[in-house]
């Protein structure tokens, strides 16, 4: 059958094309440009960086053909410009799971679609099982490369259709093999690290340049607005860290964690780590990968990139999902709460802001 | 999984209507270049050898002025178009003011010195430029104008009323710069009797092979343009560097040819266009006299980028407005200049190539009529949208 392969560049999708094609499918090769990758070089220049021209030589290699699909503008505005709304909003913003959902798993798969493929295959890691009542997502073999957390916005519609070759892979080592089986040049290249719009300084540069408003140093209060410290720049901070609170980070003989961010008046809101926990909150825009259970479900959840699920229960309500933990935790607004049994992702959502507010 | 029938692109046969990219090398151009190809002088030399090559290069000179009907002296080589058209923006203006039309080539719309004071010439819903514009223009200001303006244009075919231009051009005297890329070998012209100043041409959008292009300079004494470098002195100190002599024979061979044996290719381009529009399409620039091989299909509501994949997967080459080096699919500014909106970026060039077959027209034909009946889910993916 015809399927398009979403192409980074990298060695991951670049094996899931190979191995589509020797498995006797018609292969067709797209690469998104995402954003300049020499965009401090010249504005409105051409700008095929690295990553297309290996996407392309993979292409050309094995002999399929290959498209670059310009998504710059897209991605500005759905994954840039709403991170930066987040951290103005007092949020931590997961960003691959705003491309994936957009510019990946939509845009994207809409062209697949129009061309005439029948499905389109990505190199994340993340397994698709045919289940009884259709298809299911579940966490890879490699634990070690899990994106199944980021990718628990897809939608059943969009699982349908994708497929995730390397879900099954047991560790990167076995893909770079595979790639030089394949003959591939990028089997040797490194992983791409961290957010991929950000190539030079940090994501704080980039959020501060684009809301210079936010930028710059500010107080720590405690939850009764009393100043006790100063920070260097809001989005350094998340719900739930100790760290860079510098001698805030001990008050009154306890231990210190944000426990909230105003972006507005550049305030760090601290508590005591022992007191600030949280035994309940509400997810909202909640993808549910299993007919939505009116009753609620037992399971476990997972709200950070790498850490361990933790036990609660789900029940689904007009803005979302209510989530009552096991054990009390100190969820991050803006971050995925993604519900999984097992190793299947039954679904999930963003974890709203509580009302953690200064007094002043 | 289920697998189809449908075979690998690679496995079809290529339809290529992509000749405003480059022509398919024509046979005559073929000879040319590997008979240049086999000398080994080089041009400048003064032995037997540098004299063999030196002749070859002459008699292509020859042969490329007398197609345009200028003096063999004002017929400069260079690597191609685009160099051509630089050559002339940048050696022939000085103390001028630029006058660049809306539709031009990028070649001509970044080619222009830094610094340079440059006024766009808007076009009219048909592509062609406004004279009244262009005569507002040139009456704007005291300083002479450098005029630059296409014979034809890459992407709807679309032909400016040059003779008129020039008359215009003559009475406030501006020069007259024509970027003659698409034309060349495709209508006959003059650069004399027209009255323009000067003409760029590239060898491959001829038949010939690519790396080879010419700037014409009219008037009857060898021009003076300042290089863009010096080098050894050649082509009469305008032009540094050792002539490509293979590209040069071979460009000159198949203007030859194109002239010689014009085939009319609009009969087939109507048919094209006919059946287009009867599944939705719109013809840009349809209004206005065209090249005979070119047509800019824009099927509304549809992508270029979808449809130039579709069209590609089925062993179809033609091409979208404008594709940047690295192959994404960008708005076309031509459309745009003329008036189209989001349609600037659901438009599809084709363009007929002068071995184009009966049977290729039909196919093409068949495969757009599929494309445009299929539903499809509008994409997002897009600079403008």
């Amino acid at each position: 059958m015809r399927i398009l392969v979403a192409m980074s560049g990298g060695v991951d999708s670049s094996v899931v094309a190979a191995r589509l094609q020797a498995e006797g499918h018609e292969v067709v090769g797209a690469t998104l440009q995402l954003y300049d990758a020499r965009s401090a070089a010249k504005k409105g220049a051409c700008c095929a960086g690295q990553d297309i021209r290996d996407a392309r030589a993979v292409a050309d290699r094995l002999g399929f053909a290959h498209y670059v699909i310009d998504a710059e503008k897209r991605f500005q505005d759905s994954v840039i410009g709403r991170f930066a709304d987040a951290y103005a909003a007092g949020e931590t913003p997961v960003p691959c799971v705003a491309c994936n959902q957009g510019v990946k798993f939509t845009d994207l798969l809409g062209l697949a679609r129009d061309i005439g493929a029948e499905a389109m295959a990505t190199g994340h890691y993340v397994r698709r099982v045919e289940g009884p009542h259709g298809a299911e997502l579940h966490r890879p073999v490699d634990s070690a490369r899990d994106q199944s957390w980021f990718l628990f916005a897809t939608t059943r519609d969009q699982l349908d259709f994708l497929r995730f070759p390397l879900g099954d892979m047991p560790d990167k080592a076995a893909v770079r093999a595979e790639a030089e089986r394949y003959g591939l040049v990028v089997a040797g290249k490194p992983d791409s690290q961290d957010l991929c719009f950000v190539n030079d300084g940090s994501y704080v540069d980039l959020v501060e340049r684009m809301r210079p408003e936010m930028a710059g140093p500010g107080e720590i209060v405690d939850s009764q607005g009393k100043i006790v410290g100063e920070h260097d720049g809001v989005m350094r901070f998340t719900v739930g860290q100790s760290k860079r609170l510098g001698n805030a980070a001990w008050l009154d003989g306890q231990r210190q964690m944000v426990v909230g961010v105003e972006p507005g008046k550049r305030r760090v809101i601290i508590g005591p780590r022992a007191h600030s926990y949280v035994e309940s909150l509400l997810v909202r825009d909640v993808n549910w990968l299993v007919d939505a259970p009116p009753e609620g479900i037992e399971c476990a959840v997972q709200m950070r990139a790498r850490e361990v699920p933790r036990a609660a229960r789900i029940r689904p309500v007009p803005q979302g999902a209510l989530v009552q933990l096991e054990e009390p935790a100190m969820p991050a607004p803006g971050q995925a709460c993604v519900f999984y049994q097992g190793t299947r992702i039954l679904g999930g959502g963003f974890i709203c802001r509580t009302e953690t507010e200064s007094a002043a | 999984m289920v697998s189809t029938s449908a075979g690998s692109p690679q496995r079809q046969p290529i339809i290529y209507l992509d000749a405003n990219a480059t022509e398919p090398l024509r046979p005559e151009a073929r000879d040319a270049f590997l008979e240049a190809a086999e000398l080994t002088g080089n041009p400048s030399s003064v032995h037997r050898a540098g004299r063999m090559a030196r002749a070859m290069l002459e008699q292509a000179r020859d042969d490329v002025a007398q197609a345009f009907e200028v003096v063999p002296l004002n017929c400069i080589f260079t690597s191609g178009g685009t160099e051509a058209n630089v050559l002339a923006m940048h050696g022939l203006s000085a103390g001028r003011r630029f006058l660049v039309g809306a539709t031009e080539h990028d070649a001509v719309r970044k080619g222009f010195p830094e610094g340079a004071d440059v006024t766009w010439l808007a076009v009219e819903k048909d592509g062609t430029v406004s004279l009244a514009g262009l005569e507002q223009a040139l009456n704007a200001s005291d300083t002479p104008a450098f005029v630059c303006l296409m014979l034809a244009n890459n992407e709807t075919g679309v032909l400016h009323p040059i003779t008129d231009i020039a008359t215009l051009c003559q009475r406030y005297g501006a020069h007259l710069h024509v970027d003659g890329v698409q034309a060349a070998g495709r209508i006959a012209f003059s650069v004399t009797a027209s009255g323009v100043n000067s003409f760029a041409l590239s060898g491959h959008k001829t038949g010939g092979p690519k790396g080879a292009g010419a700037l014409l300079l009219a008037g009857p004494a060898p021009g003076r343009v300042l290089p863009l470098f010096e080098g050894g002195g050649q082509e009469q100190g305008r032009r540094g560097g050792t002539q490509p002599l293979p590209a040069i024979a071979g460009m000159a061979a198949a203007l030859r040819t194109a002239l010689q044996t014009p085939r009319n290719l609009s009969p087939l381009r109507d048919r094209i266009e006919h059946a287009a529009c009867a599944v939705g399409a719109v013809v840009s620039g349809a209004q206005a006299p065209r090249l005979h091989n070119t047509s800019s299909l824009i099927l509304p509501g549809r992508l270029a980028q979808e449809q130039l994949m579709r069209l590609d997967l089925e062993g179809i080459c033609v091409s979208a407005g404008s594709a940047c080096s690295s192959g994404k699919v960008a708005f076309s500014h031509v459309l745009q200049a003329m008036g189209f909106e989001a349609q600037a970026g659901q438009a599809l060039r084709v363009s007929l190539p002068w071995n184009v077959q009966e049977e290729d027209v039909t196919r093409f034909i068949q495969v757009y009529e599929n494309m445009a009946r299929k539903a499809a889910s509008g994409l997002k993916l897009s600079t403008l949208i």
